[in-house]
């Protein structure tokens, strides 16, 4: 693709603000329906930003339904499989509700879904936590290039993009705007 | 057979001379000289042959580390014609016997005046004199006599054979080190080591030693030397001393010229020796002693030690550095080059004083006719990279490893004879 | 970093990694039905101890084992050490056996040093990186117990810098004193350390702390104490005439306790002599934190093993 600068990023805004906040509610009206009638439901998030989605699904859940799912972290780094390919990461929270996840219907949620490791290395961690009933996925953007079997049960959109795009995600509490823009390398 | 040294500069002073040498001495010193053979100075520098007072050549028992030949073939090759090989050895040398065979041995190798130095207590465990009189007449000639390594430390031993020495005319050197003050000692007792974790050699422990021993050679009228002087607190009991008429003499090594304590932060055990290497201070006031005469010698202490002796943890390490080739490069970088001595001060710190206290009448003689041609002919602008695998000692423990230091060794030559040209030994 | 051989070789921000990270891998394990991480799974980590430990090495082996390495233990005793193997053929061996990390502790200062300088240069022949963790090394330091105090002073006061911490005993001889101090420092607390100047080493005035002889007079504004073991035998050398008036000096019997501030913190790096430094009550009441040190080392090393083996190697 040709550039006019050397070193530009040519950004492009797929989610604007408001979509943001659509699609996170419309999230949350398909997870109160998949999930009606099922007991003991957590929504869990892969930090950074998917923590951040799953406190605002977990509020928009509540808020709409009336039922408070429990709200956890679960960090996935120690699970990666491209540990060797970095210098150490650094790790991030893991904080489980204290009902456990035995038995519990999980809803991992995660910012972008791509490869589907992350997913996979979450997944890994869970396990190691408990025995949940059956683990569903939310993800606020699939972007194609699935590397593993991992398919999202709730998606607020699909972007096909290219391998070297970057599909970055914005949230207001920690980059001060509710944003999905996409950019190119 | 005669030789002539063309364009040699004496002591670096004055005009480039033509020195001609026939059976062993100065036949001439002039221009347009001409002999059978023909050594070209070239404006470089010709000293007096360099005199150890301390070396370690560790024949007979630790041939792993040195030779009586190797070791000599480093001394020539650093511009030695006389060293003067201390008794550690195993046996140690505290019997005529032992003495004579390091004397033969050497002149066997025939590279460099080996003198041996006795004991002055048996196995130098430091309870009884050894028989300082039988090696001192014996055609060893032993003239110097030290317990090296240990310390003479009972005052009444010291005393005794300071007081015997008198009749022997021979000089009594020691190794000051107060052992109940370092024991389990590392490294010197100060910042660097305290960090380290290193147990501390006080400087005390050899400052005391001395002053005791200067008052005890008082007492006896005898003559004293210090070997390897490391504290600038030493400095100060040895000027007053000297100053009170004690026949006293010091020597310093190149390492205590150079090195400080601070290079023990990565615990290389090259850099450790006894005594230890101290502060940037105490190196300072070396030179300062040296250039005023305080410090009488530059004596190497050169301490060979193979690979398996140096390459453990810093505890297990035995104590020592190479010298003998290395010597008069850090003696040009520290004391000529900042302009505290010049090459006649070289020639005295190396040559002149140590042949006196050594009391070797055919070496550190004046460079004149009928004088014995006992030469080291050196290049002052010389540079050289230090490579321990490619000295000539066995072993390669040298601390200046990779430094580039100036000045080098061009010949040596010992009564008349090459012993060592261009970096290469002769016969 | 590629081996973790003194504290001196982490600025703040490393060492504040280090502490995070132990924090993290704490709350990983809460909770859990399956104590153990995949995270280090295929990795050799080797301890070899030439002094005795049961408290070290045992937490770095649970260490290495909820990480999912493959950990073994080499004692000096019985091995080829006895034999009279150096130290260095002994570390190229089991670096040539694939040790991807060796844990050494040994008596003499400076071996953790000498082994990475030798695992380094044969790394340039066998390709085969090895990581050295000084596990103590002689009387120079103990970096992972400097690291486990650190990050309990930080779990009990909420914070490090600023904060003043006493370190009270034998200095002279301790590793443990040497990293607590230059790490401490490194985080921003101020430390003063209380010893009778024979157990002082001499240029501790260069360290980045205070030195003050009256440990009562210390206490009431300290934020918390290290009292360090005192070896017997030092009354062999002369350092302190008897156990007695050593505890009446500088002991923290119940009395000097109660000097203390309420919210202080008392620590001990163990295995404690009671009745000599500390005194059976002072030791088991609550604001002493010795079993949460305990606890807080096996996280801190798995932190440890975690920067220094799960990455890509430097």
């Amino acid at each position: 693709m040709a550039q006019d600068r050397p070193g530009a990023a040519a950004a492009r805004e797929l989610l604007s603000a408001s979509d943001v906040a659509r699609t996170i509610a419309r999230i949350a009206h398909q997870i109160i329906e998949k999930t009606a009638g099922t007991e003991n439901v957590v929504l869990v998030g892969i930090p950074t930003r998917g923590a951040m989605l799953a406190s605002r699904l977990g509020a928009a859940v509540a808020e709409f339904s009336g039922t408070a799912f429990p709200v956890g972290i679960v960090d996935p780094t120690l699970y990666r499989d491209d540990l060797r390919h970095h210098p150490a990461r650094p790790l991030s929270s893991t904080d489980l509700p204290d009902g456990g996840l035995d038995d519990a219907l999980v809803v991992l949620i995660d910012d972008v879904l791509m490869s589907g490791r992350t997913v996979r290395a979450a997944l890994d961690a869970l396990a190691d936590h408990g025995r949940p009933r059956a683990v569903q996925l939310a993800v606020l953007v699939d972007r194609g290039h699935r590397e593993l079997p991992i398919r999202a049960d709730y998606v607020g959109k699909n972007v096909p993009t290219a391998r070297d795009e970057q599909v970055k995600v914005l949230l207001e509490e920690i980059d001060g705007v509710d944003a999905v823009r996409l950019e190119r390398a | 057979m005669s030789l002539v040294i063309t364009g040699a500069r004496p002591y670096g002073e004055g005009e480039p001379v033509d020195v001609l040498v026939r059976d062993g001495v100065v036949a001439e010193i002039g221009s347009g000289l001409s002999a059978d053979e023909t050594l070209d100075a070239d404006g470089l520098v010709l000293l007096p042959g360099f005199v150890d007072l301390h070396t370690h050549l560790r024949e007979p028992g630790g041939e792993e580390s040195e030779t009586i030949a190797t070791g000599s073939a480093a001394a020539a090759l650093g511009g030695f014609t006389a060293v003067f090989a201390m008794p550690n050895t195993a046996p140690v040398v505290d019997t005529d016997v032992v003495a004579l065979h390091v004397r033969r041995r050497g002149a066997e190798v025939g590279l460099v005046d080996v003198h041996p130095v006795g004991a002055v207590t048996v196995g130098l465990r430091g309870e009884r004199m050894a028989e300082l009189g039988t090696m001192a007449r014996s055609p060893a000639q032993v003239r110097m006599f030290s317990d090296d390594g240990r310390c003479v430390h009972d005052p009444l031993i010291m005393r005794r054979a300071l007081e015997y020495a008198t009749a022997l005319d021979v000089v009594i050197a020691q190794h000051a080190e107060d052992h109940r003050l370092t024991g389990g000692a590392q490294a010197h007792e100060g910042e660097v080591a305290s960090r380290l974790g290193l147990a501390g050699w006080p400087a005390t422990a050899e400052e005391t030693i001395v002053a005791r021993d200067c008052a005890l050679a008082r007492e006896a009228g005898a003559r004293l030397h210090v070997c390897h002087v490391s504290s600038a607190h030493t400095i100060a009991v040895l000027r007053a001393a000297k100053a009170a008429g004690v026949r006293v003499s010091a020597e310093v090594t190149p390492h205590h010229l150079l090195l400080t304590d601070a290079r023990l932060s990565g615990y290389d055990p090259v850099n450790k020796v006894n005594p230890p290497l101290r502060t940037g201070a105490d190196t300072e006031a070396m030179r300062a002693a040296l250039a005023e005469g305080v410090l009488d010698v530059v004596a190497t202490d050169h301490a060979p030690h193979a690979a398996q002796y140096k390459d453990t943890e810093w505890d297990a390490a035995r104590p020592g550095m190479l010298g003998l080739q290395t010597a008069l490069s850090v003696v040009a970088h520290t004391m000529v080059e900042p302009g505290l001595l010049d090459w006649r001060g070289v020639a005295r710190v190396l040559s002149e004083r140590p042949a006196e206290i050594g009391g070797l009448p055919d070496q550190g003689r004046p460079i004149a006719v009928g004088e014995p041609a006992t030469f080291a002919l050196v290049d002052p602008d010389g540079v050289w990279t230090v490579r321990g695998a490619q000295l000539a000692s066995r072993a390669a423990n040298t601390p200046f490893e990779g430094m580039r230091l100036p000045a080098t060794v061009v010949a040596t030559m010992w009564g008349g004879r090459v012993t060592a040209r261009e970096g290469k030994v002769v016969g | 970093m590629r081996h973790l051989l003194s504290v001196t070789d982490l600025d703040a921000a490393a060492a504040t990694a280090l502490l995070d990270t132990a924090d993290r891998l704490r709350q990983a394990l809460l909770g859990r039905e399956v104590r153990k991480l995949p995270t280090l799974r295929g990795r050799t980590v080797i301890t070899m101890f030439y002094e005795n430990s049961t408290r070290t090495r045992v937490s770095f082996e649970v260490a290495g084992k909820w990480m999912s390495a493959d950990t073994v233990n080499v004692s000096a005793s019985g091995s080829s050490v006895a034999k009279g193997e150096s130290l260095r053929d002994t570390a190229l061996t089991l670096s040539a056996m694939g040790a991807d990390c060796v844990i050494v502790r040994h008596p003499a200062s400076g071996a953790a040093h000498r082994l990475a300088a030798w695992v380094d240069k044969d790394r340039e022949t066998t390709g085969t990186p090895t990581v050295i963790v000084n596990a103590g090394d002689g009387t120079h330091e103990h970096p992972t117990q400097a690291l486990l105090d650190a990050a309990t002073l930080r779990d009990r006061l909420g914070g490090i810098a600023g904060k003043r911490i006493g370190i009270v005993g034998d200095v002279l001889h301790s590793r443990v004193a040497r990293s607590n101090v230059f790490l401490l420092a490194t985080l921003g607390a101020e430390v003063v350390l209380v010893a009778p100047p024979t157990l002082l080493p001499v240029g501790v005035a260069q360290w980045p702390c205070r030195v003050s002889p009256e440990l009562d007079a210390e206490l009431p504004a300290l934020d918390a104490v290290m009292m360090l073991r005192v070896q017997a035998e030092r009354m062999h050398g002369a350092f302190f005439p008897s156990s007695r008036e050593y505890a009446i000096g500088y002991g923290l019997s119940e009395d000097r306790a109660a000097l203390l501030p309420e919210h202080a913190v008392v620590l001990h790096p163990g295995p404690m002599v009671r009745g000599m430094e500390i005194a059976p009550a002072v030791a088991d009441a609550p604001n002493a934190a010795v079993l949460q040190q305990v606890r807080t080392g096996v996280h801190v090393r798995m932190a440890v093993l975690y920067h220094l083996l799960a990455g890509a190697p430097e």
